[in-house]
This record gives structure tokens, sequence and C-alpha cells, in this order.
């Protein structure tokens, strides 16, 4: 079974998702785990399927891509197998004024303690820099890489709070 | 345990599992996609011997389940409005009916709705954002005896108490998620 990653990218419009998804289902793509979401107007979506051969896909969307609106990268991937999991979830928030360097900064501290970014999304809006990540950390370092992440956020003036994300087993 | 504001509680009296009188076995429990587990379940007569069997074969389930704090009996296989709940000794719980079972359960009155991720053994592999009453009054039947019962609770137990109650409705938490991003690949398994 070849195993594909696809990114799609280009100007929104309603229908993308709709469009893509047809192509893939008509050319018995299934559909796996996938993440859409408009990225500064930009329409993105990365996703992974099953089923054809990359070639064969990639000339599918590239009739979608046609007008030049989207940008469509199609590549066969082995698949990574369980990782097996760091520790506890987290979520670290930080806002603030933009800068450079918030994302490489902040990451970098969860990094050094063992940390694993699971997710992330940042968001700017006027001069609000806003980023969210899913974090793994190890048992215990909490609270060491909280100060550490007070630190360099007060560095990089921005505030930063860091809280468990345990699910509850109901 | 009083009500307060939100109305008087009719408790649990001297209902125990005990009071069951039969020894619960454990059960299956099944995953999504399951039809059981989308389908509305039938009411119950609370009275009835089968009724007993069930509640008792939930509570020897749920104790069996690490970290299992409540099931229900669609995740047994049931399409039946009966549900087990226990979270004594969870750390985020603040009132405590202790182990007891309902049938045909209804939330009556909920209030102050907050976020929280919550994890279901029937969904293994997946955990999601999801609001949920913090103040909760929930309307039942005790099996076995039948008498009717108005919990009066909050928090921890009233989150379990309507995610329980919505297994019963055929509802699974990914049906009340905060959004496309809101539900997680569950890393740590207890």
């Amino acid at each position: 079974m070849n195993e594909l990653a696809i990114t799609v990218i280009g100007r929104d419009r309603p229908g993308i998702v709709a469009d893509v998804a047809e192509v893939l289902a008509r050319l018995g793509a299934n559909l796996t785990d996938s993440t859409m979401t408009r990225l500064r107007g930009h329409f993105a979506m990365t996703l992974i399927c099953t089923g054809p051969a990359a070639a064969e896909v990639e000339a599918a969307l590239a009739s979608l891509a046609a007008e030049g609106q989207l940008l469509a990268t199609v590549r066969a991937v082995t698949p990574d197998g369980d990782v097996p999991p760091v520790g506890e979830p987290y979520v670290m928030a930080v806002h603030g004024s933009d800068r450079m360097g918030i994302v490489a900064a902040m990451t970098r501290v969860l990094v050094d303690a063992g940390g694993n970014v699971t997710d992330l999304s940042t968001r700017l809006t006027g001069a609000l820099y806003v980023v969210l990540a899913e974090v793994e950390l190890p048992a215990g370092v909490a609270d060491t890489l909280l100060d550490r992440l007070h630190r360099t956020a007060a560095e990089l003036g921005v505030e930063v709070t860091l809280r468990p994300a345990d699910p509850d087993l109901l | 345990m009083t009500g307060g504001e939100r109305g008087p509680e009719v408790g649990l009296g001297d209902w125990t599992p005990e009071s069951l009188d039969v020894p619960g076995e454990v059960r299956a429990v099944v995953s999504a996609p399951h039809p059981v587990l989308s389908r509305a379940a039938d009411e119950v007569d609370p009275t009835a011997k089968e009724t007993v069997q069930l509640a008792a074969d939930l509570i020897a389930t749920m104790k069996v389940s690490p970290g299992c704090v409540g099931l229900a009996a669609p995740q047994v296989g049931v399409g039946a409005r009966v549900f087990a709940v226990d979270v004594t000794g969870h750390p985020k719980a603040v009132t405590v009916h202790g182990t007891f079972v309902l049938c045909n359960a209804r939330v009556v009155e909920a209030t102050r709705w907050k976020p929280g991720r919550e994890g279901c053994m029937s969904v293994p592999d997946l955990t999601g954002d999801v609001k949920r009453a913090s103040r909760l009054v929930v309307e039942g039947d005790l099996p076995g005896s039948g008498e009717p019962v108005r919990l009066v609770t909050d928090g921890f137990e009233a989150r379990a108490l309507q995610h329980e109650i919505d297994h019963c409705a055929g509802l699974l938490f990914l049906d009340r998620v905060a959004g496309a991003h809101a539900v997680y690949q569950r890393k740590v398994y207890l």
C-alpha cells in the first residue's frame, strides 16, 4: 500500500476541500490524517493518504492547479510507526508584540527540556503575535521549564503560560 | 450533601452496589465505530432482573478498567439507558456520590459550562476538548428498587455524568468537541 504525503496551498475559495477530496476519492486514495486551515487567506492542506501511486495523484491534482491558483505536491513516504510518548501533554500559549524569533526561541527552550512539540499554530493579527503549542514533556520537568520559559519570554517581551492538558478518561 | 439554590437533592438513600444483590460480571467494552454507540438507547425497567444484572456488570467492568470513572451500557454493547459512575478519589472531584448506577437518567439543570479534555474507553486513541456544565442536576431511577433520585453535583462528577448520559443518547465526546482542531491523538495509556 502506497502512503502519500500531500500538500495543497493556494488562494482560498469555497469548494477547495471538496474538489481536492473528490479527486483523491476518484483515484481510490484513502484520506487518513489531515489538517486543513486558512493561513492569512491562503488555503493550506496537509494530508496523508493511502492508495494509488504518487505520479497518478500528482497528475490528477495538477488539473486543479491548472489555473495557477493552487500548488499541490505529492510525495511517497514510509510509515513512521508508533512513536513512544515522551511524557505528559501540556499546552504552551505565548502572546505579545510581534518580533523575529519568538517561535525559534520558545520551542528551543521546550526541546532543551526534553519536550516534543506535537502540534503548533501561530497567528499574527495587527501587532499581536500568538503561539499555541501542544507539547509532551518528560515527567517532573514542568516547573523548571516554566522558569526558563518565563526568562526567555521576558527577553522577547512576550507572555507565556504552560498548563497541563491531561485528558480525563470517562 | 445539599442542593443549595439548585433545588433539593433526592439522594441515593441507603442504596449501595451491594443492594443489587447479584455478582457483577466483567463484560467486553466495544469501541467506535460500533453501531450501538451511535444510536439512542432504550428506556429500561429499573426493577427488571436484567437491568439489575446489567447494573452489577457495569460496576464490575468499570472497577477492573484502570482510570475508568464511568461506564454506560452501550459501551458494553447493550442499548439500554443505564450507566455506572464512580469518581471517588479523583483529584478533580468536588462533590462525590460514591459508586452508583442510574437508569433512564436525564439532565434537568446544567449551568456554568467549562472546557476540559476528555478521553473515552470506547474511543481509545483520541481525546478532545469538550465544554460541560460544572453545575448539574440529574434525575433518574436506581436499579433494583426503582426509586427515583435527583442528584445535585458539580465539577468532575458532573462531567462524568454528562459523558455517560450522552452515551445513552448515542453521542460520543466527538459529537461535542469544540472545533476542527480540538481532537488529539491520545498518547498516554493508563
